[in-house]
């Protein structure tokens, strides 16, 4: 803060030039959930206007909204969760025994374009009548979260020294009991950062829930898609449906901003 | 006690057996099963069983002029955005890169454009280019231009779209290398400034070359995944209009799900397939090149 005032202002301005446009679309995004109809066609467009809470009332009501909301945060949580129950011991392993053909081997989804999975899947499991199925729909998600998990939880894995285990092993312990007592409870950070970042992912997830799920288990982006499609001219709903769906994964974000900011950079940065 | 001294000596294997086997299930066999049905001439509205063609449904593909321009047009928007994004994201991280109040805050509200569900980015963005009521066009008129079709015209839409993935994934560049250049050490600029460096040759000769390696990684990161853009593209235009934004992605959605040719559809994922890894496998040998 030694800098002098008109470097401060200068500094100032081009920051709110780079946030400005970054953050505009959001904002008009909601001030268009809360326009009427004849506001948001409105030439030229409408600053000033009277706030309504109707498109909302209408997006909950008319939509099974709370289905597919049940159906989305079903899904996430299972894909999640599964991802760990697998992820984490492979991590382990991967991190202490060095197997990096392994590692390569489950990222390779990561870097796949899921629709070359997605036809397969789709034949699949519509012979085994898994079609609109949360089975289906968990496993495809856990495509893209088990490749993250094991990309964070290995290096996290590989952070934390390992004379700790050796130390609990030489008194007796099991390498499986070191594994679950000593160094999952010291992981916590990195499995904060998968969780958040594999429940966001499957949140957002369009493509595999638009193939795999039907009314019965179809999730909110979907959803929000074809009430786009149907009801093109509904501006307002469409825009307060696209900000009910956005306003979890930002609210988990504002909680856990350190964690995600970390997932997100971690491959870059590292190397 | 022997069972548990099984488990103990085979835990390398054990421990990742699990997810081996759902990689397997869920990966690997899709795969062998697509190329094995791109060699058939399978077809669910054709109503009759699958029967082995050779390599017609490839004939097919190559022979198709939507195949050949998707192509094109996913290096081109690949490209074309994540050079944008490269560029401005690596500005922006200079900029940011010093302690100032409310830099949290700024972290977060870069992190918004990338947890935002892509389906909702694109409804946005569709409000925003409407060429009637939208704000952009709003923008072009106040400034005294003509306005734009944007999404709407076939001579404006990869450009629109391609506008969107720089919005969209900017902030992930910035963050990726502001990350980076938290992490330099402090000794040669130390050193510079003794030398009396100046601010420029501060930069190209210390602070670039130092983080080359971040942006590089950062930039191979963004283009596997620019080169896979499905939500947004077919939430905002489904390829349209006509076939003027058809990236490889929809176009093998489209075989797949909509004329629900299996045969063909196949052929073009086997290429994309093979489109992807040759690209992975040339970002390899390119990192270790560059020692990363």
């Amino acid at each position: 803060m030694k800098n002098p005032l008109r470097y401060r202002l200068a500094f100032a301005f081009i920051v709110v030039i780079i946030v400005v446009p970054m953050m505009f679309p959001f904002f008009w995004m909601f001030m268009s959930s809360i326009k009427t109809q004849v506001d948001i066609i409105h030439w030229p467009p409408k600053f000033i206007f009277e706030p309504t809470l109707q498109n909302y009332s209408r997006v909950f009501n008319e939509q099974n909204f709370l289905l597919y909301l049940k159906n989305s945060s079903i899904v996430g949580a299972c894909a999640v969760f599964f991802s760990l129950l697998i992820g984490l011991p492979a991590a382990y392993s991967i991190a202490r025994f060095m197997q990096k053909r392994l590692l390569m081997l489950i990222l390779v989804a990561r870097l796949m374009p899921g629709i070359s999975f997605l036809m397969p899947w789709y034949i699949v499991f519509s012979r085994l009548r898994l079609m609109d199925s949360y089975i289906a729909l968990i496993l495809s998600h856990m495509l893209i979260s088990l490749p993250v998990v094991v990309w964070v939880m290995s290096s996290y894995f590989e952070s934390i020294p390992i004379e700790l285990e050796t130390a609990a092993m030489v008194d007796g312990a099991s390498r499986m009991r070191a594994f679950l007592v000593i160094v999952l409870p010291l992981s916590v950070p990195g499995i904060v950062t998968a969780t958040t970042l594999c429940f966001i992912f499957s949140w957002n997830n369009f493509m595999f829930s638009q193939v795999l799920s039907m009314e019965k288990t179809r999730t909110l982006p979907i959803a929000v898609y074809n009430f786009m499609s149907y009801a093109e001219v509904d501006w307002g709903g469409v825009m307060a449906a696209a900000v009910a769906i956005i306003a979890p994964a930002i609210i988990l974000t504002m909680i856990f901003q350190k964690y995600v900011i970390r997932g997100l950079t971690m491959g870059a940065v590292k190397g | 006690m022997k069972q548990g001294n099984f488990f103990e000596r085979n835990l390398k294997i054990i421990f990742p057996m699990p997810a081996v086997f759902f990689v397997l299930l869920l990966m690997i066999f899709p795969v062998c099963y697509t190329l094995f049905i791109s060699f058939s001439d399978w077809s669910l509205t054709a109503g009759r069983p699958m029967r082995f063609a050779g390599i017609s449904s490839y004939i097919k593909v190559l022979n198709e002029p939507r195949f050949f321009d998707a192509i094109i047009r996913t290096f081109v928007f690949t490209a074309g955005a994540v050079a944008a994004e490269a560029v401005l994201g690596t500005i922006i991280a200079l900029i940011l890169n010093r302690t100032f109040k409310g830099k949290e805050l700024l972290k977060f509200l870069l992190l918004l454009p990338l947890v935002a569900t892509p389906v909702a980015i694109g409804i946005m963005w569709n409000l925003f280019f409407d060429p009637t009521i939208g704000f952009l066009n709003y923008v072009l008129d106040t400034l005294g231009l003509p306005k734009s079709g944007w999404v709407t015209e076939p001579s404006t839409v990869l450009a629109s779209l391609m506008l969107v993935d720089v919005w969209q994934w900017t902030p992930m560049i910035t963050l990726i290398i502001l990350a980076g250049l938290a992490g330099l050490s402090p000794e040669p600029y130390e050193s510079a400034r003794v030398d009396g460096a100046s601010a420029l040759q501060t930069f190209f000769r210390i602070t670039l070359p130092m983080i080359m390696p971040t942006i590089l990684t950062a930039v191979i990161l963004r283009a596997v995944d620019a080169l896979k853009t499905y939500d947004i593209i077919y939430a905002m235009t489904r390829g349209g209009p006509g076939y003027s934004s058809e990236t490889l992605n929809i176009l093998a959605y489209k075989f797949s799900f909509e004329y629900f040719n299996m045969g063909q559809a196949s052929a073009v994922l086997v290429f994309l397939f093979l489109l992807v890894l040759a690209f992975s496998l040339g970002v390899m040998k390119i990192r270790k090149k560059f020692e990363l």
